[in-house]
């Protein structure tokens, strides 16, 4: 089958683009899972959609308006795929696998809404004994919140981000005991709020500048050694104390996933792990796109929906020669997303992610053009686990001067 | 005092001062975050979000939360009454499972659409 455009993955992301793209597109959805809402399935806690709706939604909840919206388009939907093999001849062509066999797709866009992965224990070497026990907390939330399944009774969890702090909260409402969450940076990764009405609600400990060095336990995990960490992070030798549990759970971070993206040649950002884009969520490589975090690891699924409309409208549009002008980024960035602007397509309302590198108050965010500034806002407060989105208008800017600086300084 | 709203993502940081006539709130971003700390500051409440279990097929769980808020100190006693409880047969996502749970006025509804 042929259609104007594949999306890749079923998530909020990519519900969001196959909706959006549907309106003046042929859209062929595909998810690898049974059903559809990607992560949202198994984020039973609530807090999605503040921005979006005004309310508090569980994530089941918050995917069911999509899918209940994308089941009014002629979207069609391949559940139970998974694509294998991407490649370009004349347009896109999709090897995919499911409950049929081995099955084609021939497209014109791609509209990649893969999300991202967990790091595990081999992504942050954590040494010691090959033993069970030792979760990603995405694999031990699907477990809990899907499966029905405790992980286990007596859990330590590593790294203080918003899904090890739901895990926490979780696994004490279900019996289990949380002896405390590690974290080796000296602040916290996930929201404040979490932090209260996960840990403080339960008197779960935080404990930062601290890690876990080593794992033990003959076939199932029996004990965990934590170390205080120095200002890099590196284990302090003659810090080590060993915790009995029987869990260790990881939420040691997030990374876009790139695996299709690779195969298509898509340039890769090295600061953010998912593609340079420019405003329309359009990467280096012509006709694909890539939204929601697989793109970048955002915080708020609202900002995932909305990348993901970003990408479905503007693949819709026919495609024209783009002209791409850097936008470099000056000061305590973390990242900056989009990358790039395509000056021959709209430039009036750019939809900005950013986040800082590190703790800071008091910070303006002017971007100039050519050496004229054009947007600055003031934040009394940037942190890194919070990210921020501006609106920023390029419509009155004179862009032939290919010369746009978003800068971060003290006010 | 420092409180830290929880109401949505901002996070906004509270000063929250107890004086003569009520409670003084400074730094919310909005009313909702006023709102917040003074009943945080009388009966602090949160809603709650978990699964029961099913005999359903391809649904050994599903997911649950209260339509409201319930007091803090009722949310173990929550917990016991939704380990007690097994959902039989298949409902459209937002059903009310539980009535009035603890005598708050507030239900149990599902959250997960059994498709």
């Amino acid at each position: 089958m042929k259609y104007d455009i594949v999306v890749i993955g079923g998530g909020p992301a990519g519900l969001a683009a196959a909706i959006r793209a549907s309106k003046s597109a042929s859209v062929l959805l595909i998810e690898r899972e049974a059903r559809l809402g990607g992560i949202l399935k198994q984020c039973i806690h609530d807090g999605f959609g503040v921005v979006r709706f005004g309310e508090k939604l569980s994530g089941p909840e918050y995917a069911h308006r999509f899918i209940k919206e994308l089941r009014q388009t002629n979207v069609t939907v391949s559940t139970f795929s998974f694509v294998t093999n991407v490649c370009k001849d004349g347009c896109y062509k999709l090897t995919y696998v499911c409950r049929d066999g081995v099955r084609t797709a021939e497209c014109d866009k791609i509209i990649l809404a893969t999300g991202c992965r967990e790091r595990t224990r081999n992504g942050i070497f954590i040494q010691g004994d090959r033993c069970s026990g030792i979760y990603t907390a995405g694999s031990a939330q699907n477990l809990v919140n899907i499966m029905g399944v405790m992980p286990g009774r007596k859990a330590v969890i590593l790294g203080s981000g918003d899904i090890g702090l739901i895990m926490a909260r979780r696994l004490t409402l279900e019996g289990a005991q949380v002896i405390g969450v590690y974290e080796a940076k000296p602040t916290p990764s996930g929201l404040t709020r979490n932090i209260h009405q996960c840990l403080y609600d339960f008197n779960i400990p935080l404990h930062l500048s601290t890690t876990v060095t080593r794992v033990i336990g003959s076939n199932r995990l029996e004990q965990v050694e934590i170390s205080r960490v120095d200002d890099k992070m590196r284990p302090i030798a003659g810090t080590e104390s060993i915790v009995n549990c029987d869990t260790l759970v990881l939420a040691v971070g997030l990374i876009p996933e790139n695996e299709l993206a690779n195969d298509l040649s898509v340039r890769v950002d090295p600061k953010t792990k998912g593609a340079f884009v420019d405003q329309n969520c359009h990467t280096l490589t012509d006709n694909v796109y890539a939204c929601g975090n697989a793109l970048h690891v955002n915080d708020l699924v609202d900002y995932v929906s909305e990348s993901g409309e970003t990408a479905g409208e503007n693949a819709c549009k026919p495609t024209r020669e783009r002209k791409l002008v850097p936008v470099t980024t000056k000061g305590k960035f973390l990242y900056a997303v989009p990358q790039m602007l395509d000056v021959h397509s709209d430039v009036g309302g750019v939809i900005t992610y950013f986040r800082a590198s590190e703790e800071l108050s008091k910070q303006q965010l002017t971007v100039t053009v050519g050496g004229k500034e054009i947007f600055s806002k003031r934040f009394a407060k940037l942190i890194p686990p919070e990210m921020e989105r501006v609106v920023i208008d390029y419509s009155q800017a004179d862009l032939s001067s290919e010369q746009i600086v978003m800068e971060l300084k003290e006010w | 005092m420092e409180m830290v709203c929880i109401v949505c993502p901002n996070g906004c940081r509270l000063q929250v001062e107890k004086t003569s006539d009520g409670v003084n709130v400074r730094g919310a971003r909005c009313k909702r975050g006023e709102i917040f700390a003074v009943t945080e500051l009388t009966c602090p409440t949160r809603s709650v979000t978990s699964s029961v279990r099913t005999t359903v097929a391809d649904y050994p769980v599903v997911s649950v939360r209260t339509d409201g808020e319930i007091p803090k100190e009722k949310i173990s006693k929550f917990i016991r009454l939704l380990s007690e409880f097994t959902l039989d047969k298949k409902v459209p996502i937002g059903t009310i499972l539980i009535k009035d749970v603890c005598g708050t006025k507030i239900n149990v509804i599902t959250t997960t659409e059994m498709e």
